[in-house]
């Protein structure tokens, strides 16, 4: 695999790290909505009407200058689109990575890599297939197991989580999350070349550990608290 | 001061007395430098850069030049030549040409720019090198080598190479090898590593450019030799075992030295004599080949499974103690229960002026008188004498920091010592923060080699030699912090402006495979890999080699003497039919085969090491590193004998059962005066 | 002490390999781990059976040249190089498994030595100071910050070593890069020329067939030099600094 010859003309937008920019930028995007997307969720612990204003109020976000559900649809073309960047360049980099090594060693030890940083790829794409569940959860499809009426965002919230496997679901999704955030949001900064001394880069692993602990607890309060009955309908 | 001098000469030719090599070897003519400057010193090399003559910038690209190894000296030809615009083929044996052994140089490399203002100048470097190498060097090269030495760091700082900084951001220095001045530039423990990848670096910018070829893992096991010129060399490709022919105007040697003939040295495993000893047989006389420098502070040998010695920067003597116990019954006690009165500090004793910081050759002969008379310390390593026979030694003297350690304080040790203390704890598995340090002497640096003139071209037109392949810089010794100097003077700045005068006349008539001398050179080669594979004996080569080792380190090593050089001759001898009878190398030639790799360096090893020992045999006095137990005063200190070996002993080889004939080159002085040092 | 050793044997570059079983005793604790080998090979030609080849030539950590994956660690469990690990970190009846660096970069070309030489050619690629002998002012004409300074030597020590690149599970040679970068990029001689060097390198890097870094920190803790992370950092700063240039 390895080239004799030199590389003529080689471009910055055409390199690895280039790739491993648009990783960063769109994950963080990711960081930006699922911060957003928690603290409306937080919202539950303030009740039935207070949760579905809010739901409410997303549509009519940017009104009269955008249509209505216009921010909404704003907001999931971008999301749309750092997605497909996001698991594009980490399929084009897995790729790279599977072809630089097609001999395996007998014996391989991991010294100082985290698990989190380990199971970037397959943690990825077990959330890739949550959100495809997610999505038809409570977006597209707005299945309720329990069979109750849909358009109340709210009380569907609070049946799907009455089911004790739902809440099982949506908790393992959210340590998968945790995980992703932990080494996504040092890889990141450090991509992005915030970390060029050893104190940086300690900050920069805290706040991954920051960001994994409030985004992934905050997320987990309300099917926790639904299932213990601190909200219910 | 100086110009004034360099116009008469201050000595008289010597007139050799003695002659303890007869029958050894046969007198021949006297060599001259054919090319010599003259008129005052300090304006002999910028007379002879204007003197030379150019190369057209458009001819250079047809101009073929051959580089044998990519240390300093190599590497930095290799870049400067290929910036130049000439075509440049360069080889090593390493898989990288980054990996050449000056990369372990530790200390520094001197320059006379004096920025410290402390007294230093191009006259005082020159003379210091001179008198470090006991008046047996040529003192037009050493005054050349002291006048580029300051252009060598612009060079470098300009690469990137990242010298050790003050806080102002300039330059530091430190004072090194017992020199007053502080002319040494240093990147922390590491500055040969950083010399050379700048070499390295600029080396492959020119790759890129397409001036320089490299072949890595290459060999060359002959040189071409038609028509009275050096035109190219036969080389082993050693992934294949291809042997390959390649062809040139002008070859160059810059191979480095030949200090594993003694198998256990601080050189790299790989270091060999071979492309200079094939050029040897092909007409290339070797100079001085017994001056060999023996380096006091290294790791002493663990046991018989010991590959290779390790060294530890000399500018540890600056703070530590160095002894042993007075009573040979205490050696094997644990250092710290050894009360002071019973300890004896024998380099303060004996050298009160000096002390600790005697030069290299006088720490390493007294640490092995001591372990000779019973008093060495460490565990005791079963010795296999040449002879076969087996004797318990202790072989190691402490090298105590216990009093810098109270008197800085550990920190300021620590930062100071640091990455050595770590290194000696790794290897041997001690804490020399808690116990004394043990060292014991190594060969270090061989100061002879490949007799050259002036322009660095040796006895064969053609073939120019740089670096610590060649003899002609650091005479009977080698001051610390020179052989960096030496390595990057000959690569980036003197070759450059000797090799045009010979370039001027090229390019030279086409020769291609079919040239009787291409032939002979490439079937030379093939026939003896073929004798390595077929011989089909018992021992490997490494044994021989260590074998050769053993004969070399004790009677051509740190002290020598007429009966011991005889009976080594004798010994080495032996050895040869042995490894031409007895050789095992299994594998074949078509695939990598180390075992076929190191035979064939052994073998010329051993006709070197008796080389070796002829020439040390023939020169009975004691200069530099060459201590002859019959040269010396009352007190044992080294006695030169200026009357009759102020000359360089060029050897030219006659065949294998032809005894190797002698030419000297007389060593006059005209800039200094030649004087006996003492360091008591 | 006896030892098992598992030893990765291949003829050629072109021949398949495999794992042989070796039984060595008499090891002693102070030898290194590489004479140790030689200890075997000395053993093995005896039996006529023909020596393990590895790479190895200084023996004293600064060539960079040994390289083995010992039981699963690049220069196995110390850090430092293969040649400076001694026996005594090990024990009695140890079974020890070594293999040769894994990338498909570096391919075998016999038994336990690989071929580096992507490492040279990204160098070439633009590891370097266009400085032209001769043409160099004096040493003193730029003073460096004492701080970047230390930073660049404390980066310059990478020995191209290789053990980044087998530690890696993505194969990726970011640490010897990033290392050549930040060296070269402290410096005041280094700026002309930064933000192309690095463009042509991770362009060389890239061509080679290494992987991309994912900022995993394997490399750093099999780097026998200790260079830290922040040299991939450093050399992503250089890049995106680049991409804005438009190089």
């Amino acid at each position: 695999m390895a080239t004799p010859t030199l590389v003529k003309g080689a471009r910055a937008t055409r390199s690895t790290v280039a790739l491993k920019i648009v990783m960063a930028v769109s994950g963080l995007v990711f960081i930006g909505y699922v911060l957003a997307h928690m603290y409306g969720n937080l919202k539950a612990f303030a009740g039935h009407d207070a949760y579905n204003d809010y739901a409410h109020h997303l549509r009519e976000f940017g009104e009269p200058m955008l249509p209505y559900e216009g921010f909404l649809w704003v907001m999931r073309l971008v999301l749309v689109i750092a997605l497909v960047a996001h698991v594009g360049a980490a399929v084009a980099l897995w790729r790279r990575a599977a072809k630089a090594r097609t001999v395996k060693y007998q014996v391989k030890k991991n010294q100082s890599s985290s698990l989190s940083s380990r199971t970037m790829r397959w943690g990825g794409l077990a959330l890739l297939l949550f959100i495809v569940w997610h999505l038809l959860h409570f977006t597209v499809g707005k299945v309720n197991p329990s069979g109750g009426a849909t358009n109340d965002p709210y009380n569907l919230m609070v049946e799907s989580f009455d089911l004790w496997w739902m809440t099982v679901i949506y908790l393992l999704a959210m340590l998968a999350l945790g995980f992703h955030l932990h080494h996504g949001t040092f890889s990141a900064i450090q991509t992005l070349g915030f970390t060029n001394t050893a104190s940086s880069r300690a900050r920069a692993k805290q706040a991954g550990w920051v960001l994994a602990v409030v985004v992934a607890g905050g997320f987990s309060l309300v099917p926790l608290s639904v299932l213990v009955g601190i909200i219910e309908k | 001061m100086a110009s004034a001098q360099g116009t008469s000469p201050l000595n008289q030719p010597a007139q050799q007395v003695s002659d303890d090599a007869r029958g050894y070897y046969t007198p021949g003519e006297p060599i001259v430098d054919p090319v010599a400057p003259t008129g005052p010193i300090d304006q002999r090399w910028t007379q002879r850069i204007f003197d030379n003559r150019l190369v057209n910038p458009a001819n250079r690209r047809k101009l073929d030049i051959i580089i044998v190894g990519t240390g300093l000296a190599g590497g930095a030809a290799a870049a400067t030549l290929g910036e130049a615009g000439y075509n440049v083929k360069s080889f090593c044996y390493q898989d990288s040409p980054r990996r050449a052994h000056s990369i372990a140089a530790q200390g520094g490399i001197n320059a006379a720019k004096n920025y410290k203002e402390d007294g230093d100048s191009t006259f005082r470097l020159f003379y210091d090198t001179v008198k470090g190498g006991d008046y047996r060097s040529r003192e037009s090269n050493v005054y050349r080598l002291a006048e580029v030495s300051a252009n060598i760091i612009d060079q470098c700082v300009a690469q990137g190479v990242p010298f050790a900084r003050e806080y102002g951001g300039l330059l530091d220095n430190r004072s090194f090898g017992g020199v007053q001045v502080s002319r040494t530039f240093y990147a922390r423990g590491q500055t040969g590593q950083q010399l050379l990848l700048g070499a390295y670096q600029a080396m492959e910018r020119q790759v890129a450019a397409g001036t320089v070829t490299q072949y890595t893992r290459h060999e060359m096991l002959e040189v071409i030799v038609a028509d009275g010129k050096a035109r190219g060399i036969v080389a082993r490709d050693l992934v294949t075992g291809e042997i390959e022919t390649h062809l040139a105007d002008v070859v160059v040697l810059a191979n480095g030295g030949y200090g594993n003939v003694f198998f256990l040295s601080t050189n790299a495993m790989g270091s060999n004599v071979t492309a200079a000893w094939r050029a040897h047989r092909k007409g290339a006389y070797m100079a001085n080949p017994c001056y060999t420098q023996i380096h006091p502070t290294c790791i002493p040998v663990s046991g018989a499974h010991q590959s290779k010695l390790t060294l530890m920067s000399e500018s540890l003597r600056n703070d530590g103690r160095i002894w042993v116990p007075k009573k040979a019954e205490d050696c094997d006690k644990d250092p710290r229960d050894i009360p002071e009165e019973d300890r004896d500090y024998y380099l303060e004793r004996i050298y009160p002026a000096f002390g600790n910081l005697v030069p290299r050759d006088i720490a390493s002969r007294q640490a092995k008188n001591m372990c000779d008379e019973g008093r060495g310390v460490g565990p005791a390593v079963t010795e296999v004498g040449p002879d076969g026979t087996e004797q318990q030694v202790r072989r190691g003297v402490y090298l105590d920091f216990a009093d810098a350690i109270s008197r800085m304080g550990r920190k300021a040790v620590e930062t100071k010592y640091g990455n050595l203390f770590d290194m000696y704890a790794r290897i041997t598995g001690e804490d020399p923060y808690e116990t004394p340090m043990r060292i014991y002497p190594a060969v270090h640096y061989v100061m002879g080699g490949l007799w050259v003139d002036y322009h660095l071209q040796s006895t064969i037109p053609g073939l120019f030699v740089t670096g610590e392949a060649n003899f002609s810089d650091h005479g009977a010794n080698r001051l610390g912090a020179s052989a960096l100097m030496q390595g990057l003077a000959d690569g980036y700045f003197v070759l450059p402006n000797t090799i045009r005068e010979y370039l001027a006349d090229g390019p030279f008539e086409k020769i291609d495979e079919s040239h009787p001398a291409v032939v002979e050179a490439r079937t030379d080669v093939e026939q003896r890999i073929q004798k390595f594979l077929s011989i089909n004996g018992t021992r490997s080569a490494d044994s021989f080699h260590k074998q050769l080792g053993n004969i070399m380190w004790e009677y051509c090593g740190m002290e020598r003497s007429e009966e011991g050089l005889r009976k080594a001759i004798d010994m080495i001898r032996d050895l040869k039919k042995e490894f031409w009878t007895d050789l095992r190398v299994l594998g074949t030639n078509e695939s990598i085969n180390q075992s076929l790799e190191r035979a064939g360096r052994v073998a010329d090893f051993i006709e070197l090491g008796e080389l070796m020992c002829i020439d040390a045999l023939n020169r009975r006095e004691s200069c530099g590193g060459h201590f002859r137990a019959e040269s010396q005063t009352e007190d044992g200190e080294a006695l030169r004998h200026d009357d009759e070996f102020a000359y360089v002993a060029a050897w030219e080889w006659t065949g294998e059962d032809g005894l190797p004939v002698l030419h000297k080159e007389d060593l006059i002085y005209t800039a200094i005066e030649m004087k006996q040092r003492s360091y008591k | 002490m006896r030892l098992t050793l598992n030893i990765w044997r291949q003829r050629d570059a072109a021949s398949a390999g495999s794992m042989q079983k070796y039984e060595l005793d008499g090891v002693s604790e102070d030898m290194s781990f590489l004479e140790m080998l030689d200890v075997l090979n000395e053993q093995l030609n005896e039996q006529g059976e023909e020596p393990v080849a590895f790479d190895s030539d200084c023996r004293e950590g600064i060539c960079g040249n040994c390289g083995l994956m010992i039981n699963g660690q690049a220069h196995g469990p110390e850090v430092t190089t293969t040649c400076q690990l001694h026996m005594r970190s090990f024990k009695d009846g140890d079974d020890i498994t070594i293999e040769p660096w894994r990338s498909d970069v570096f391919p075998v070309l016999r038994d336990l030595i690989v071929d580096r030489s992507a490492f040279d050619r990204i160098i070439q690629a633009g590891g370097y100071i266009s400085a032209n002998t001769g043409s160099a002012p004096d040493a003193h004409a730029a003073p460096v910050e004492k701080k970047k300074a230390d930073r660049a030597f404390d980066v310059a020590t990478c020995i191209a070593c290789g053990a980044c690149v087998a530690a890696c599970p993505n194969g990726s040679a970011s640490l010897f890069m990033g290392a050549k970068i930040t060296h070269l990029g402290e410096l005041p001689q280094g700026q002309p020329e930064r933000y192309d060097r690095v463009v042509n390198m991770v362009g060389q890097h890239d061509a080679e067939g290494f992987g991309g870094c994912t900022n995993i920190g394997e490399c750093t803790a099999a780097c026998p030099k200790e260079i830290p992370l922040d040299v991939i950092s450093q050399l992503n700063k250089d890049l995106r600094t680049a991409l804005k240039q438009g190089r």
